[in-house]
């Protein structure tokens, strides 16, 4: 009896159920000489005043021969279309709960309530996958064409306008050595010299922004949420620009910063120092959130994990730490190369993470399970990474940059996708949100390359949106202030947030049991029956209590033992097919 | 007057004997009677009333008189009133005496007429106020009970229902067919009234008359009366099922020997019956039966069962002379091992044929081997013409003595097989280790590297020794080592290799020498690296089992070189001062062992300490430099139990924090809500997120629909009986009643408004 169901449409042309019981009523319009033939103005009023009753449901049967013949075609794919697998295992969350068949009725009604909702959520979205018509394609080389051979000014000439003008030279060799940021939307640059020079550039329509020099050392240079702040570590203070060169702030908290990380949800800058701190500023309210102190020596390598927020740092040592800003301690230290560590880069997905070292060394670590993938040999060593979105890694290696394939996977690497000669020592490589294109910031300047393959090619407008107007970045900006994740959150497995806090939930029972005497939530033990004729004997007591003792885990084992035996039968089964495969007509006749 | 009351008397007994005793009874009338009847009085009488006053006066509490009533008497006098009579009753006799006079009256109602006045009943009294009330209460109760019942479906429904939109009964929206909306409408004009004839002349339907999908679908459906029929069926057979199983219960409960005795010859019974129908109708069936039986009659023929020989029979058999019934219950038993051995003979025409050829020539299929029944049995697949095994001639007691010795010939085997094995291993693990030697003597540097491995490997004994250790020379070491490997050599290899999981490595000065090399500087040229890359390769050992678990393995693994089209042609000056620099600085540092003691550390922090609970000088002498015995410290600590496998256990060159970050548990839930049992269940309830970001629009708003809806500015009225309970009312008082509620409500409104 939920909401009234809107009736269908009313049957106006039904009789009465105390009509139809002495015979089938006759319509008006079949027979004219029906004797007591009523006025059709009055069969209306009749109608009217049923309409709002429900349809009698015994109806005389034999409507149905007359109505057969008419009746149309069926349809050959009722329903709507199904959804391949494979697209709806990519938006699967979890696993269904497997309900017992003694489970409460209310429980029961909650759990098929969650999962029909959720099979709807995963459908619908399977569904509209269609929407994300753009799809993204790699360079494919000529026979015994090595793709890193082909040279950026012949993809740039094979391309169109647009994408050609993608490539280009910034001839920057006073202030050298470069840093570089891309803003969250891959719209703008912003560009940093060791010695000062700071510029933003609206990269797409060459547009520069603002160009300052800080006279002062920079370290690094970072876009904050939007294209109107940006962070310079300089060489003593943190300071904060708008995008036309003023200074908003200088934050004396923040001293010796070497990199920064900003984690666009949290609205967090995370800095690195080189007296060992980590520093986490909250850019909302403009207030230090944690300092904590590494203990590991200067920081000059830095990255993060855009899946969980976990802040990586590179250390001396060759260890790799992962920091929170709750916790004073290294979630995980990994120990990844014999000397230092030179580089880091973390997936999208936030699985894999690559690093370098000085033993001239490139791993790829799973960091889900925090195990060596493969490594490999560079020569050079690698100085700079930087992975794309769709998992493109970028090698700086002296005044080379390659780019690699397939990276993440277990297969190892074995040679680049593509390579370029640059004319200075390389200083940063970034990947351009949503662009096939990599910025390489080194000491004569910058150079953005095109890596055909290397942006996700559909954005969210709702989230990163390239071409957004004025109007729809303050729309966003305040959606994502009110959407703001706490720094609270910022955990190894983001999921943690939809489990039970189970260490607090024994407290609490634990207390509880103390406080009343027993386990509410306990099972009560099994308690024999007094039985007669010397059957409820000690012995006899216990045996019967054997019987059902661990249950619940007697269920569990039998269940472990089942599968294993059903996978030796299978076992079984191949090798016996093996064999009888290997049998020949001739191997009756052997003894 | 004496007479004309005698006289009365009789009268009176002629009606019936009950009046008369009624006249007798009540003592308390007598003297009222008598007092009015004669004047004078006899003094007896009197003197009897006197008594009788002042008896009634000793008891305090005086009795009220009656009041004497004088006029109405039975017999009137036109000259005086008396009052003979008062008190006395009408009796039935009085009104109907006169019946029994009648001739015509039948005897059937005269009987009729006597009972009644022999009954002595009197009327009971009428219940209290508080048993009546009560009574009223609980009928009214089943009563209400029963109405509110009706409700209880629509509340559940509505209880559990996703969404409720009020005012419930909503009007349909969307498009409505036009008969709907001029409900009254009537063709008046002579325009429209015109246009119906023509329709109705060419029958044409006035409105759609095609049937809507869900009338069709109706129309398929059941009728209710068949539905309410099948239900009925099924309700019939599930109570029939439920008194079969009780029943069946009930008869499993019975102990009683003699009733199931009795059950048993029933089921014999009726089996043989069967049997005997089974013959008939599925020869197959029966055939199969008897070899059941056969097969019984075998295992009876091979058991010791009813022949007499159990505890219980001997016991009888003792008993047996004194007793019948013992003699009886044995007799019984012999018969029961006779008619189970019996062999059954199936008489039917055909066998008798066949049996008469049998005798004649027994065919060739009988010398045949059978087919295999029991294929484990040995015995079943000889010839019928084989001479029997020769093992079957051997007596228990040698088959006895043959397996003794078999017994021991195993043993024998398994240690000779051991001896074996042993020394196999040994000399398996001997010439390796010898070539090692000679390679270590000849080519140092590439085989150090993998010596290392396998030292490490076997060192695990001095693990506390060599941390001491650490700075003592390198072939000191060495010399150490061969000496420990040579005593090792002779120990069970079983000990060794429990050692190798061991997680704790132990690094030496070779170790570092390793690192070194790696650090060196290397010609950045392509051609040369190759070198290093064998190097490397050699450093990977094979066992599997150290694989897991060796640190040092982890960063040395191979790793493959890969070929650049263009090489920096900068030389970094800047990287190779670095290198250099670092490398000065971290001279005769290790970083892996700094690693391993970063993470013993960590491991040692998070076991929890025993509690020591020793006393010193308690039970024995204290003072300084004297401790407390080793069995009273033993006694008196605490021992907690471990702490949950950390989770780096298997990760070596790992360390992940055990310390709980407390903070995201203010945002978790701490408790599993209502329904959910587990929290599995709960989990998997709040697995999918409900935000626009994760989702789609139309998904979002199911998923966050509210449970109540209520439309603005609609009069939200309680729910009427009518609209929801359809089995009770008919249709005409349904219009009736909402139309009549409609009005009630129009009134309402009006008086509404009226008031303000």
């Amino acid at each position: 009896m939920a909401a009234p169901m809107p009736e269908g449409l009313p049957s106006t042309h039904v009789e009465k159920k105390n009509k139809k019981q002495k015979k089938p009523s006759k319509r008006y319009w079949e027979k004219t000489e029906n004797p007591d033939q009523r006025k059709p103005g009055e069969e209306q009023s009749k109608d009217a005043q049923k309409q709002n009753k429900a349809r009698p449901i015994n109806r005389p049967l034999k409507r149905k021969k007359f109505e057969g013949p008419e009746q149309e075609k069926l349809d050959p794919f009722p329903g709507v279309a199904p959804v391949p697998k494979e697209r709806l295992q990519k938006f699967k969350r979890g696993e269904k709960y497997k309900w017992h068949p003694d489970t409460l009725r209310k429980l029961k009604t909650a759990i098929k309530f969650s999962e029909t909702v959720s099979d709807l959520a995963q459908d619908q979205a399977a569904r509209f996958d269609l929407l994300l018509p753009e799809d993204a394609g790699f360079l494919e080389g000529d026979e015994d064409e090595d793709t890193c051979t082909i040279s950026q000014d012949d993809i740039a000439d094979a391309v169109d306008i647009t994408s050609g003008s993608k490539y280009f030279n910034l001839d920057l060799s006073q202030f050298g050595p470069y840093r570089l940021d891309y803003s969250k939307n891959g719209r703008h640059l912003l560009l940093g010299g060791k010695r000062g020079h700071v510029a933003c550039i609206d990269w797409h329509s060459k547009d520069l922004m603002c160009e300052v020099n800080v006279m002062e050392t920079v370290n690094d240079v970072k876009w904050l949420h939007t294209e109107a702040m940006f962070a310079v570590a300089q060489k003593r203070w943190l300071y904060i620009y708008d995008s036309k060169g003023v200074e908003l702030h200088c934050i004396k908290k923040f001293n010796d910063v070497l990199k920064m990380q900003f984690l666009p949800y949290h609205f967090l800058l995370a800095t690195a120092s080189a007296t060992g701190f980590l520093q986490y500023l909250d850019v909302s309210v403009g207030k230090e959130i944690a300092a904590i102190c590494t203990k590991m020596g200067r920081l000059d390598v830095m990255a993060q994990n855009p899946y969980n927020a976990v802040i990586h740092l590179g250390h001396p040592n060759g260890t790799v730490s992962l920091w929170s800003p709750k916790q004073k301690e290294p979630l995980v230290k990994l120990l990844c190369h014999r000397g230092a560590v030179r580089s880091l880069a973390v997936d999208k997905t936030g699985t894999y993470m690559v690093t370098s070292g000085l033993d001239r060394k490139l791993k790829v670590y799973d960091i889900r399970t925090f195990k060596h993938l493969h490594s490999c040999f560079l020569p050079a060593g690698a100085s700079c990474l930087s992975l794309s979105q769709r998992g493109l890694l970028s090698v700086a290696t002296g005044d080379v940059v390659q780019v690699y394939r397939d990276v993440c996977g277990s297969n190892p690497l074995t040679k680049p996708y593509m390579a370029h000669r640059l004319r200075g020592q390389v200083c940063g490589v970034a990947y351009c949100p949503f662009e096939d294109v990599l910025g390489i910031g080194h000491g004569q300047g910058f150079t953005s390359m095109i890596v055909p393959g290397a942006g996700e090619p559909n954005f969210d407008a709702l989230d990163a949106n390239p071409y957004r107007s004025a109007k729809q970045r303050q729309e966003w900006e305040v959606k994502a202030l009110l959407e703001k994740v706490q720094p609270d959150l910022i955990v190894l497995d983001p999921g943690e947030l939809g489990k039970i806090d189970k260490a607090t939930f024994e407290q609490r029972h634990k207390r509880k049991v103390e406080s009343l005497g027993f386990d509410p939530l306990g099972k009560e033990p099994f308690k024999p029956r007094a039985k007669k004729k010397g059957r409820s004997s000690a012995g006899a007591v216990e045996r019967r209590k054997k019987k059902v003792a661990y249950e619940d885990q007697r269920d569990v084992i039998r269940e472990s033992v089942q599968e294993k035996m059903e996978k030796q039968k299978e076992l079984e089964e191949k090798a016996k097919a093996m064999e009888l495969e290997k049998k020949t007509a001739l191997d009756r006749f052997r003894k | 007057m004496a007479a004309s009351s005698s006289l009365q008397k009789t009268t009176l007994s002629e009606g019936s004997a009950l009046a008369a005793d009624e006249e007798e009874l009540p003592s308390e009338d007598e003297p009222a009677i008598s007092a009015s009847e004669d004047e004078e009085g006899s003094d007896d009488e009197r003197k009897h009333n006197k008594l009788l006053e002042a008896i009634s006066s000793m008891g305090g509490r005086k009795r009220r008189k009656q009041n004497e009533r004088s006029e109405a008497s039975l017999q009137v006098s036109e000259f005086f009133v008396n009052a003979e009579g008062t008190g006395e009753k009408v009796m039935l006799s009085d009104l109907l005496g006169t019946v029994e006079k009648t001739p015509g009256t039948s005897n059937k109602t005269k009987k009729q007429l006597r009972k009644l006045e022999n009954s002595k009943d009197t009327l009971d009294l009428p219940l209290n106020k508080q048993e009546t009330e009560k009574i009223q209460r609980a009928i009214a109760f089943e009563k209400t009970a029963q109405e509110v019942a009706l409700w209880k479906t629509i509340v559940m429904n509505n209880q559990r229902a996703e969404q409720m939109v009020f005012p419930l009964n909503q009007e349909p929206l969307g498009p409505k067919r036009v008969e709907q909306i001029v409900a009254g409408w009537k063709a008046e004009t002579p325009l429209e009234q015109e246009i119906f004839k023509l329709l109705h002349n060419n029958s044409q339907p006035v409105i759609d008359p095609i049937l809507t999908p869900v009338e069709e679908a109706s129309l398929k459906a059941m009728s209710l009366e068949e539905a309410k029929i099948r239900r009925a069926e099924l309700q019939k057979a599930r109570a029939l099922q439920s008194y079969y199983e009780a029943k069946a219960k009930r008869e499993k409960k019975i102990k009683s020997k003699k009733y199931s005795r009795v059950k048993k010859k029933k089921k014999r019974k009726e089996f043989l019956k069967q049997f005997e129908e089974m013959v008939k109708t599925n020869p197959q069936a029966a055939l199969e039966e008897l070899q059941k039986i056969e097969m019984s009659r075998m295992k009876e023929r091979m058991s010791l069962k009813h022949q007499n020989k159990s505890k219980w029979a001997k016991a009888k058999a003792i008993m047996a002379r004194y007793d019948l019934s013992a003699r009886k219950a044995m007799q019984e038993q012999l018969q029961i091992n006779k008619d189970l051995t019996q062999k059954i003979v199936v008489h039917s025409d055909d066998e008798h044929e066949s049996k008469g050829k049998e005798l004649e020539t027994v065919p060739d299929f009988v010398n045949d081997p059978e087919p295999v029944i029991d294929s484990v049995n040995p015995w079943m697949k000889g010839q019928l013409t084989c001479e029997e095994p020769e093992v079957s001639c051997v007596t228990p007691e040698d088959a006895q003595t043959a397996e003794e010795e078999n017994k021991e010939e195993e043993l024998l085997g398994e240690f000779e097989r051991k001896r074996r094995l042993r020394q196999a291993d040994e000399e398996a693990l001997t010439p390796a280790e010898e070539k090692k030697h000679a390679s270590e003597v000849v080519g140092e540097d590439v085989v150090e590297i993998a010596d290392n491995d396998e030292n490490d490997d076997k060192e695990e004994e001095e693990v506390e020794e060599e941390e001491e250790e650490e700075e003592v020379d390198v072939s000191e070491f060495n010399t150490l080592f061969k000496l420990m490997r040579r005593e090792k050599t002779q120990e069970a290899p079983e000990v060794g290799e429990e050692l190798l999981e061991g997680p704790n490595r132990i690094r030496n000065m070779e170790d570092l020498e390793v690192l070194d090399e790696g650090l060196e500087p290397q010609p950045i040229v392509a051609p040369s690296l190759p070198q290093t890359a064998v190097v490397e390769a050699t450093s990977e050992p094979t066992n599997k089992k150290s694989k897991e678990i060796d640190l040092n393995e982890v960063l040395t693994k191979e790793a493959n070189v890969i070929k650049v089209p263009f090489l920096p042609t900068v030389v970094e000056e800047e990287h190779d001062e670095q290198i250099s620099i670092i490398k000065e600085a971290f001279a005769g540092d290790d970083v892996i062992s700094d690693f391993i003691k970063d993470k013993r550390k960590q491991e040692a922090a998070g076991k929890p300490k025993d509690v020591d609970l020793t006393l010193p000088g308690w039970g024995e002498w204290g003072g300084v430099g004297l401790k407390p015995s080793r069995w009273k410290r033993s006694r008196f600590t605490v021992k907690v139990a471990p702490p949950p496998p950390r989770q780096d256990q298997k990760l070596p060159d790992v360390i992940i924090s055990e310390t709980r970050d407390a903070s995201i548990g203010r945002h978790q839930v701490s408790y599993v809500p209502f329904p959910f049992a587990n929290t599995d269940q709960f989990e998997s309830c709040i697995r999918t997120p409900i935000g626009h970001t994760w989702n789609t629009h139309s998904a979002v708003q199911k998923m966050t629909k509210p449970n109540v809806v209520t439309t603005m500015g609609a009069i939200i009225e309680p729910i009427v009986k009518e609209d929801f309970i359809k089995e009770k009312t008919t249709e005409k008082t349904g219009t009736k009643h909402s139309s009549e509620r409609k009005q009630r409500r129009s009134r309402k409104r009006k008086n509404k408004l009226e008031n303000e």
